[in-house]
């Protein structure tokens, strides 16, 4: 078999995993290694989609049904390079945030074995494969959350899993129901399979089974402990990348099998706003920084399900785009801003958001990469937020559906006003103690947090080529 | 412009290399690549700092003066780049953009002289810099967006460039005016965000022409257009000061002064204002807006702020507020030039843009001189501030009687345009309105100035007596100036200039002759 770029990113950081965990000593280097070598066939893969618009490679050269295919298409391939481009500016992150040496030790297995997982999913095409790859991804990311060994992030480890497991399990109920009915797995035999009440129910429990691992409210009950216990660089992937899978699979999932009819769309939607307002409220009463970081996934992951179902079932196709961008948008400023709040926590010694002010010692750098990741995360412009808003409430406002408008504006509103708890702690200091130290300046750890704020407003001007390229390969409508 | 100019105007234009398509973007590049700069150096490399500041700030001025006159020669500028399908980012340089470009840049420089005076000693320079940087940056945006998505990215920025500086002292009460100032703008911004998401719906464009580019929405759906004036108007409305939206303004005077000067002269209430203007000329078309009937409101709006702000300004004993409350009032008769829909109005409404500029920005550098020099803050405790600083009460008192609109003072040929324009219009309330608002304004101008130049200093006593014998009893020969000239200069050079606008106001390139030259093409003459 002739090696290709979509084997290449699957089977690399599973190698890479394997070799970290066995050599537990070189884990750093192997981690760093695969990492970038992953990022250099995504790249390469990259090019090949834009010359091709999408490819397709048939595992050991069997093809479905029988055998496992891959395909790549521009979304696919945008949602591979996002994961890895904050992937390895995590792990550039974590160099530094992992003081202890155990818990290196296990980070770059576990986070070489998740992105295996993710690339997986973004390059599967069939639906048993989807299932085996959610279940890698969970096995790693719970690993991860645990990681930081505090009995609070156990706690939420645990809850975490069972979460993930119950979400699996729906998911693969689902899976068999189609085998049941189509007796067939892959994407070409979802889209040719007949509609019938079996497959509906099929779509049902594959749907609430991703809706539980995306953690749509209300069933982002195991998200924010999760979230905001472990360590900054497993928080920023589990917060900016895991949740990203189970989404990718919804929308994949309801292009393929579509949903039945407009309620249900509403209703994902009316989901989403129920994430948002009660996500922020959440977000206000906060008490720890990273607490705070984790319910604002809660606000974001409902926003991509408003971007969702904006415009009904007319505007469907339209819609998947704008949820696509809010996406990666929020992957790289999440991702961006749980490190930097690490980084806060490092420098100050705690992340308690009251006492902030009271603190002589001022990350400068760390603060400001917040700011700037805040100012995605809010939709301000020019950043890749403000547009995913803008694609958001211009489809909603276009189809008339003023509700869609005015649930993202309160959103919008509410996340100034939670985000800004934070600012005014940066900002003051007149309830301090004693003489301010000078400005820390910046350190090394501070370029990759700081990295990925930047590109979080920046690639919002490259909206525009970012757009057509997740469009190369139709992945909204075509046969796969 | 005049026949010998016009030879000069030859030899430049040759002297000068050809042309710099992208030179609007260079002068916005300026102030934003200087921030991050500002931002890392040290707080102990003052003079580095101040060299960049004032590099910088001077290099902005030669530039639009460089694009001010490539753009009398005819020279179109047009930047444009795609941010979605259709969506442009686009930056112009038209006569009306050239106008407040060269108001921010020129003010730009004198408040950063008067900054680094101001604030050479106090904690956190670099940020302040660094967030003054972006602030103008932001401001340039504003001016030269060449549509209202662009205008919406830089009005967001100004935003949050700003808000770091109201809470400049960091004390609760510049928090809480911090709050506020961001409660009240945030929320503008958001409604700006729907105006423009709805042009964008509705009409397919959000570009600024000249003339409108709303015939055929105001045709179809006149309901539709006239809510979405309200919406454009009222978030702009917001930073203008408008009554209702006005509360921010004084409460935000906690900043320092140099930030005061910032918001009330060269930054955020004329981004306001200026939004209004691009949204009544060039999204709906004065024409259109008129037949829409929404001129008239703005128009009663706009005064009843007029009359409102002077009055609120009567009742503040703070020096800062009553400045302020008078802001709230002369930043509106811009919005009522605008709404007049007379172009001899608007005449006097841009040439206002400027002037108010000049005039206010000198009477905040004034009263941080007062504050800083003699710890002086209140009215009431401004008996004999003339003699003792002289420079300061002099610039003070020239930009008071413009306000109040002395002949031949700037105040003046502002108010003057806008009365013909009333006339003109038809609205002879308008004169009324004037006439009103000028003795409002000499009765809280005027006994300022008669207790700086006309009651004795009071006896010192307790803490300001150490602060008066001490610059009295100094070691240095002679009595020492409260302020330095950092400080004292500033506000001396922009009187001069308030003298100068007005008195020379038909000069060729004089703020009012590039107004005449604005107006036409709005108007379309």
């Amino acid at each position: 078999m002739t090696p290709d770029a979509m084997s290449l990113a699957l089977f690399v950081p599973l190698f890479g995993a394997i070799a970290a965990f066995v050599l537990p000593r070189a884990a750093s280097v192997i981690g760093l290694v695969a990492v970038l070598a992953t990022c250099s066939a995504v790249a390469w893969l990259a090019r090949e989609v834009m010359a091709e618009g999408s490819m397709t490679v048939a595992l050991g050269g069997w093809a479905p049904p029988l055998g496992i295919a891959l395909r790549a298409d521009g979304l696919s391939v945008a949602m591979l390079a996002m994961t890895g481009a904050v992937g390895l500016l995590v792990s550039l992150g974590a160099l530094d945030a992992l003081r202890d040496a155990r818990q290196r030790q296990y980070f770059w297995p576990l986070w070489l074995l998740l992105l295996t997982g993710m690339n997986g999913v973004y390059l599967s095409t069939d639906i048993f494969n989807l299932y085996v790859m959610i279940e890698v991804i969970a096995l790693a990311a719970v690993g991860l959350t645990v990681l930081s060994g505090t009995r609070a992030a156990v706690q939420a480890g645990l809850e975490y899993m069972y979460a993930s497991i119950l979400g699996a399990l729906l998911f693969l109920l689902g899976v068999g129901f189609v085998y049941l009915e189509a007796g067939r797995l892959d994407f070409a035999g979802l889209i040719a399979a007949e509609p019938s009440a079996g497959l509906s129910a099929a779509l049902a429990l594959m749907v609430v089974g991703l809706l539980l691992k995306t953690a749509l409210f209300p069933l982002h009950f195991w998200l924010p402990a999760a979230h905001a216990n472990a360590t900054a660089p497993a928080s920023a992937l589990l917060s900016g990348l895991v949740v990203k899978a189970a989404l990718y699979i919804f929308l994949r999932l309801t292009t393929y099998m579509p949903l039945p009819d407009e309620i249900v769309i509403t209703l994902i939607g009316a989901l989403g706003a129920g994430a948002v307002l009660w996500g922020g409220v959440q977000a206000l009463r906060a008490e720890r920084l990273k607490m705070l970081v984790a319910w604002s996934t809660v606000v974001q992951i409902g926003l991509i399900f408003i971007a969702f179902a904006r415009a009904g079932q007319v505007g469907l196709s339209e819609s998947w785009k704008a949820a696509a961008l809010l996406i990666l948008a929020h992957g790289v400023a999440k991702a961006g801003m749980f490190l930097a709040a690490g980084r806060i926590r490092t420098e100050v010694g705690h992340d308690i958001i009251a006492d902030l002010d009271r603190s002589a010692i001022r990350p400068t750098l760390a603060q400001f990469t917040f700011a700037l990741a805040a100012i995605s995360l809010i939709g301000l412009p020019p950043s890749l937020g403000f547009i995913g808003k803008w694609s958001l409430m211009e489809g909603a406002m276009a189809a008339g559906y003023w509700h869609w408008v005015v649930v993202t504006m309160i959103g919008t509103l509410m996340s100034v006003a939670y985000f800004s708890r934070v600012f005014a702690g940066f900002l003051r200091f007149d309830r301090m103690k004693g003489e301010l130290a000078e400005h820390k300046g910046w350190a090394i750890a501070d370029v990759a947090p700081l990295t990925l704020a930047f590109a979080a407003i920046t690639l919002g001007l490259m909206a525009a080529p970012i757009l057509s390229f997740i469009e190369l390969g139709y992945p909204f409508g075509a046969v796969p | 412009m005049t026949d010998g100019l016009t030879g000069l105007a030859a030899m430049l234009n040759g002297a000068l290399p050809g042309d710099a398509p992208l030179l609007p973007l260079f002068i916005l590049l300026t102030s934003l690549l200087a921030s991050p700069i500002l931002f890392a150096l040290p707080e102990s490399a003052a003079r580095l700092r101040t060299g960049i500041n004032l590099g910088v700030a001077a290099l902005k001025v030669a530039l639009v003066a460089w694009l001010g006159f490539k753009v009398s020669q005819g020279v179109i500028y047009d930047i444009r780049f795609t941010m979605l399908p259709g969506l442009e980012f686009k930056l112009q340089a038209d006569p009306l953009a050239i106008l407040f470009v060269s108001l921010s840049a020129i003010l730009w420089l004198i408040t950063t002289v008067y900054s680094v005076g101001y604030l050479e000693r106090g904690p956190h320079r670099a940020r302040f810099f660094g967030f003054f940087s972006l602030c103008v940056a932001a401001t340039v945006g504003i001016a030269m967006a060449g549509n209202l998505f662009t205008f919406l990215i830089f009005y967001e920025l100004l935003t949050l460039a700003t808000y770091p500086l109201v809470i400049h002292r960091g004390t609760a009460e510049a928090l809480r005016a911090g709050r506020i100032y961001l409660i009240y703008t945030l929320c503008g911004g958001l409604v700006l965000l729907l105006g423009t998401l709805g042009l964008w719906v509705l009409a397919g464009t959000t570009g600024f022409v000249p003339g409108g580019v709303l015939e055929g929405l105001v045709a179809a759906h006149p309901l539709a257009a006239q809510a979405l004036f309200v919406v454009l108007v009222g978030a702009l409305g917001v930073k203008a000061a408008l009554v209702p939206f006005h509360a921010w303004l004084p409460i935000a005077m906690v900043a320092p002064a140099p930030v005061s000067a910032l918001l009330h002269a060269v930054a955020v209430v004329k981004a306001g204002a200026f939004g209004i203007m691009r949204v009544v000329y060039e999204v709906f078309g004065i024409e259109t807006a008129q037949a829409l009937g929404m001129t008239a409101p703005l128009a009663a709006l706009a005064a009843v702020t007029i009359i409102f702000g002077s009055l609120k300004a009567i009742t503040q004993d703070d020096i800062k507020k009553r400045l302020a409350y008078s802001t709230v009032s002369q930043v509106s008769y811009i919005t009522l030039g605008v709404a007049l829909a007379s172009p001899i109005a608007a005449i006097g409404a841009l040439a206002h843009l400027i002037h108010q500029g000049l005039m206010k920005i000198t009477m905040f550098m004034a009263a941080g001189n007062l504050a800083e020099g003699l710890g002086v803050k209140k009215v009431s405790e401004m008996d004999g501030t003339g003699r003792a600083m002289p420079g300061t009460m002099l610039a003070f008192s020239a930009a008071a009687l413009a306000m109040i609109g002395l002949p031949p003072l700037a105040g003046f040929v502002s108010k003057w345009y806008l009365a013909q324009g009333g006339l003109d219009a038809g609205a002879v309330w308008v004169v009324a309105l004037l006439l009103g608002s000028s003795l409002l304004n000499a009765v809280y101008f005027l006994p300022m100035l008669h207790r700086a130049w006309f009651r004795d200093a009071p006896e010192p006593t307790g803490e300001r007596a150490g602060a008066a014998e001490g610059a009295k009893a100094g070691t240095a020969p002679g009595p020492r100036p409260p302020v330095g000239w950092w400080l004292a200069g500033p506000p001396i050079v922009t009187a001069l200039m308030v003298l100068a606008v007005g008195g020379f106001a038909n000069a060729p390139f004089s703020p009012l002759e590039w107004t005449r030259f604005v107006v036409a093409i709005e108007y379309q003459e």
